[in-house]
């Protein structure tokens, strides 16, 4: 008798009957997603985006060339080559960073003992070639620059977790 | 629409400029000009038949689909469209080139001159075949051959086996739509799509979708089983087979089996409308002043519309669900309704004389 009524039930496609009137409730629903290039959702303080090398307020480059950004990054994506400048201070002379194995773990951040490089709220830095992910000081200064007051936001805003 | 429009061409400036007089020249431009009036919208609107899927689909999961390129995304296809005739059309090293490339050409062909017997008003039809049901159905067997060629000629494996399941589901669900035809055939006692549609004339009331509910939906299953729209879709199913058929295409190759596939899907709503929605007649006959084309792409795109909702809420069947489904299920249910209509018609003297 059971399998009667179940084989009923499938001949008037109840199940999908009802299916179908809640895919509608659905379709009429509002939606979830945002109108993501116009409108963008929240980002956390700690989010880990776009690598930049920071400077101090002076305009001198942070970063000492400790390397241990370099040594600590899982994905070996960081090098960096380092000499002692005119003035005596030990400074990078290249910081490559490969855009493409990095795995964007923050490591290098948590590493960095003065803030220099930092992983800064931009998702959208996607290019047209392979090439332009290799990003080396120049460009990561450049980061810097732009999404400084972002960043110093960010790292005020964290500071007090850690 | 024939007639009246050799009665028109001779009148305008082209039909100036090749002579009053009706040339063979005169007859091929005018035939071919009429093949594109159907033809360009046609493909416009799957271009936009694709959008729409592609948003309904969206809607059903709460997402907001394409909506980018152009306002609220219509443009989409034709950026999708542009990037793929950009592309490079690949040939596998093993593939037989020429039947390789016949195949999408003759997927879209198939897909495109099935339209020719769909009247889209009173005498609206490029050509006004008696047998249009059977050009109807012979065209929708024949897609089986580009499919059949595409799996063979790109000598991959993933394309082989989808091309197999294609085949042998289109010809499968082509049975149970056969019998489906019968009955309405029988109640309308002519293979002409026109007569078909005249036949339901008068409101909503005289469509024949109500005394024809069952066959209409073992109609509507068969279409998504004929077309290899989800839940049928095994011969593209993405996590066995990758792409199905349509794994060694790429560039314009991929886009005619895309256009052909839409078109396909478009034309098989557009029978359903003829068949079971009365065609270009408005739902009140105090709707009829809105012209009858009109009528016949809303209900296509009504077809459409639940053909899209489908894919959004049903999962894949398995292959031998599939076969059961249309052998054991479809195929004796078809033909017991095709005597049980025979007979109820019979009994109650509805027959056509």
């Amino acid at each position: 008798m059971s399998s009667l009524v179940a084989s009923a039930k499938s001949l008037l496609l109840l199940e999908f009957m009802s299916a179908f009137w809640l895919s509608i409730k659905y379709m009429v629903a509002p939606k979830v997603t945002i109108n993501y290039p116009y409108e963008k959702g929240p980002i956390s303080p700690r989010f880990r985006g776009e690598h930049a090398l920071r400077r101090y307020a002076n305009g001198e480059e942070r970063c000492i060339a400790c390397k241990l950004c370099e040594a600590i990054c899982p994905a070996q994506a960081i090098t960096i080559e380092a000499e002692p400048r005119d003035d005596g201070s030990r400074r990078t002379t290249r910081y490559d960073i490969d855009m493409t194995k990095c795995i964007y773990c923050g490591f290098c951040q948590e590493a960095c003992p003065v803030d220099a490089i930092v992983e800064g709220p931009n998702f959208e830095f996607a290019t047209e070639t392979r090439a332009e992910l290799m990003y080396d000081k120049n460009k990561l200064l450049a980061n810097g620059e732009r999404w400084e007051r972002e960043i110093a936001m960010n790292i005020a805003a964290d500071a007090q977790y850690r | 629409m024939v007639e009246a429009f050799f009665e028109w061409f001779p009148t305008t400036w082209l039909g100036m400029f090749f002579g009053v007089e009706q040339t063979a020249l005169f007859y091929f431009i005018a035939i071919v000009a009429m093949i594109l009036v159907i033809v360009l919208p046609l493909l416009i609107a799957v271009a936009f038949t694709v959008y729409f899927d592609r948003k309904i689909w969206a809607a059903v999961q709460m997402r907001r689909g394409p909506n980018v390129v152009g306002p609220f995304g219509l443009l989409q296809s034709f950026a999708d469209g542009i990037k793929l005739f950009l592309k490079e059309t690949i040939i596998p090293s093993g593939a037989n080139k020429v039947i390789f490339l016949l195949a999408p050409m003759i997927t879209f062909t198939l897909a495109l001159i099935a339209w020719a017997v769909i009247p889209f008003g009173e005498g609206m039809a490029v050509a006004n075949l008696n047998v249009g049901v059977l050009y109807i159905l012979a065209i929708s067997s024949l897609g089986v051959y580009g499919i059949i060629m595409s799996g063979w000629a790109s000598n991959s494996r993933y394309a082989f086996l989808g091309s197999l399941r294609s085949a042998a589901q289109m010809v499968s669900y082509e049975v149970s739509i056969g019998f489906v035809l019968v009955c309405v055939l029988m109640a309308v006692g002519s293979l002409n799509l026109s007569d078909i549609v005249v036949a339901q004339q008068g409101s909503i009331l005289n469509w024949y979708i109500w005394p024809f509910l069952p066959i209409y939906v073992i109609f509507f299953i068969s279409t998504l089983a004929e077309t290899n729209r989800p839940p049928f879709d095994l011969p593209e199913a993405e996590a066995e087979l990758v792409a199905g058929y349509q794994v060694e295409y790429s560039s314009m190759a991929f886009a005619l089996f895309f256009l052909g596939e839409y078109a396909n899907i478009l034309l098989m709503s557009a029978v359903m409308a003829i068949l079971f929605l009365g065609g270009w007649y408005a739902p009140l006959e105090a709707l009829d002043f809105i012209p009858g084309w009109i009528w016949l792409l809303a209900k296509t795109a009504f077809g459409f519309w639940m053909i899209s909702m489908v894919k959004a809420f049903v999962p894949r069947y398995r292959y031998d669900q599939l076969m059961r489904l249309g052998w054991k299920v479809f195929l004796p249910i078809s033909l017991f309704l095709v005597i049980f209509y025979a007979g109820v018609m019979m009994y109650a003297g509805w027959l056509p004389k």
